[in-house]
């Protein structure tokens, strides 16, 4: 039996974007493994151990290593897809995709499955080096494993529109400085939002990212300051959203074609 | 029985949204097998047209079939007919040759197996195998434009499109890459030609069209075409030097210096006659070429007259 096609050029699309993240390791994979070092570093051990443990006998690197996991998996999905589309973009090479038969839907589930694999790598690399900090615990596998695959799927897309639409490279660094990291850090990954007071309680849950925090933190932990319901609603929303969005996209050929 | 055009363009139209009218409704047939020439003057709108079959760019209306599909109704399937080697070096710069070429064949869908094979073979016909595990960034660029070649043969299409292959290499590649487009011609590929080497496109394409601000102003046979160039001009390198013009009937002389005549002479008058008169003068010729490509001499007068009338051109 023959094997389809696009599931060809899929799997090339694919395997393109896991070399290039193994070639450029040094970008891609080991900024995260230091940085994640130096947070479990300074906040889980030298601040966290002077804090004393939750109601549940959690400490505060425990808490706080669920929250760092998925920092690393939303930075490097979203950073991998605009920055490989918008290189792709930039230096042309994008038409060897356009001008093939491939169909649009195939081209974004190759770059997003790319991105999505990157996240999984740092994802596991901060994974062992947490281990180094503290003991995981996995009480539902599951929704820690969708929650991370759901989080990586969403901020993949995000970063692919935001390729599609960037004319530059400082278009594909202004939504990681100014809207990325600021959403992360105030997502509960440090904190619980239940520690938090009118109005700042309720204005948190306006951003997504405290849903996959808190899925994760479930997942690993047992604990979570929203409903599981929510939170998957919220991240399915969103990958639904963004997918239509990034085939929309591709399809009207915006950003790409004349 | 009539046989489905390689390519069927019909009042194709595009119009860029700053207002520029870069294709004006322009019809277009190409035989399947020919080696067709598609020239005009820069800004014409040929790179707008060959976006256009390659969905590199959106058409505002009309339709273009490869073989018969449309790229308006079955982009994929007409796609998968086309091979395009663009003016701009469009391939990623840090990848090897290789993978450029296997990754090519995997968007159409080629088995990796199979489009390892064909890499070798192209790589090795168009002489980058000793490349072909290099960073493409390194080659130089009349090794990149041949890359392209290879990459967009990848796919074996049935329509290749080449715009301005040859454009900045030197004469020996470029005549190694005419050898390789006309054998992959030969074997019955059909081939797309945009070049400004136009003694290029006489020697190699067997039709020809001539686009000018978004029109067709010529689609004729390359011999037809050139039949209507009425008037010639040839440079005579003369043995001795020759203090006045011959006067010869059918031709006009002018003296460039003491040894070099021009000779204006219609086609209706033959050479021989004019070589005749000049040795009953005592004048004898060491060499002769024509002043400029016959090609390019009516390329640029159908481009300043912007008509299709024949007559005007030879007048």
């Amino acid at each position: 039996m023959s094997t389809s096609p696009n599931l060809i050029a899929y799997a090339t699309i694919t395997r393109r974007e896991v070399v290039r993240i193994l070639r450029i390791w040094m970008q891609t994979l080991l900024p995260s493994a230091i940085t994640m070092t130096l947070y479990f570093v300074i906040f889980g051990r030298m601040v966290g151990s002077r804090i004393p443990p939750f109601a549940n006998g959690i400490t505060y690197i425990d808490y706080i290593v669920p929250g760092l996991i998925m920092m690393a998996v939303i930075t490097n999905s979203y950073g991998n897809i605009s920055s490989s589309f918008f290189g792709a973009k930039f230096g042309r090479h994008v038409e060897e995709m356009l001008a093939s038969p491939m169909p649009s839907w195939v081209i974004l589930t190759g770059y997003v499955t790319g991105a999505v694999l990157r996240g999984l790598m740092v994802a596991a690399i901060v994974l062992v080096i947490s281990l180094f900090f503290t003991r995981i615990h996995l009480y539902h596998p599951w929704i820690t494993l969708s929650t991370v695959l759901l989080t990586a799927i969403v901020f993949s897309l995000a970063g692919f529109v935001n390729a599609v639409y960037a004319k530059k490279f400082d278009d594909i660094s202004l939504v990681p400085t100014f809207v990325l990291t600021p959403l992360t850090y105030l997502g509960g990954v440090f904190y619980s939002v239940n520690q938090l007071g009118t109005p700042w309680r309720e204005i948190s849950h306006a951003n997504p990212i405290l849903y996959m925090v808190n899925a994760f933190r479930y997942g690993l932990l047992g604990i979570s300051d929203i409903s599981m319901t929510v939170a998957y609603a919220v991240m399915i929303g969103f990958a639904v959203t963004l997918t239509a969005l990034g085939l929309t996209l591709l399809n009207r050929g915006i950003g790409l074609r004349s | 029985m009539t046989t489905i055009p390689a390519l069927d363009v019909v009042e194709l139209k595009k119009t860029y949204p700053n207002g520029v009218e870069a294709l004006k409704g322009i019809s277009l047939r190409v035989e399947p097998g020919d080696f067709f020439a598609l020239l005009g003057p820069n800004g014409a709108g040929k790179s707008t047209l060959i976006g256009i079959l390659s969905s590199l760019v959106n058409a505002t209306s009309g339709d273009a079939k490869i073989f018969g599909v449309s790229i308006r109704e079955q982009r994929s399937a007409a796609m998968r007919l086309i091979g395009l080697v663009p003016q701009e070096v469009n391939f990623n710069m840090f990848e090897k040759p290789f993978d450029i070429c296997v990754n090519q064949a995997g968007f159409y869908g080629i088995p990796r197996a199979e489009a390892g094979v064909r890499a070798e073979k192209y790589l090795k016909q168009l002489a980058l195998w000793d490349k072909a595990f290099g960073i493409a960034r390194a080659m130089s660029g009349g090794m990149k434009r041949r890359l392209m070649i290879a990459r967009a043969m990848m796919s074996e299409p049935k329509l290749l499109i080449l715009d301005e292959p040859t454009a900045g290499v030197d004469i020996e590649i470029r005549r190694s890459m005419w050898k390789f487009i006309s054998g992959i011609n030969a074997a019955g590929t059909t081939v797309i030609l945009t070049t400004h080497y136009l003694e290029e496109a006489e020697q190699l394409c067997r039709n020809i069209a001539i686009i000018d601000k978004g029109r067709i102003i010529e689609n004729t046979g390359m011999k037809s075409l050139l039949s209507k160039l009425d008037v010639e001009t040839f440079v005579l390198d003369l043995a001795q030097p020759e203090a006045a013009l011959p006067e010869v009937h059918g031709v006009k002389f002018t003296r460039i210096d003491d040894v070099t005549l021009e000779a204006e002479m219609s086609r209706e008058h033959d050479l021989n006659s004019m070589f005749a008169a000049l040795t009953a003068r005592g004048i004898a010729v060491r060499s002769m070429r024509n002043k400029a490509n016959r090609l390019e001499e009516l390329f640029v007068r159908l481009v300043e007259t912007g008509t299709t009338d024949a007559a005007k051109v030879a007048a």
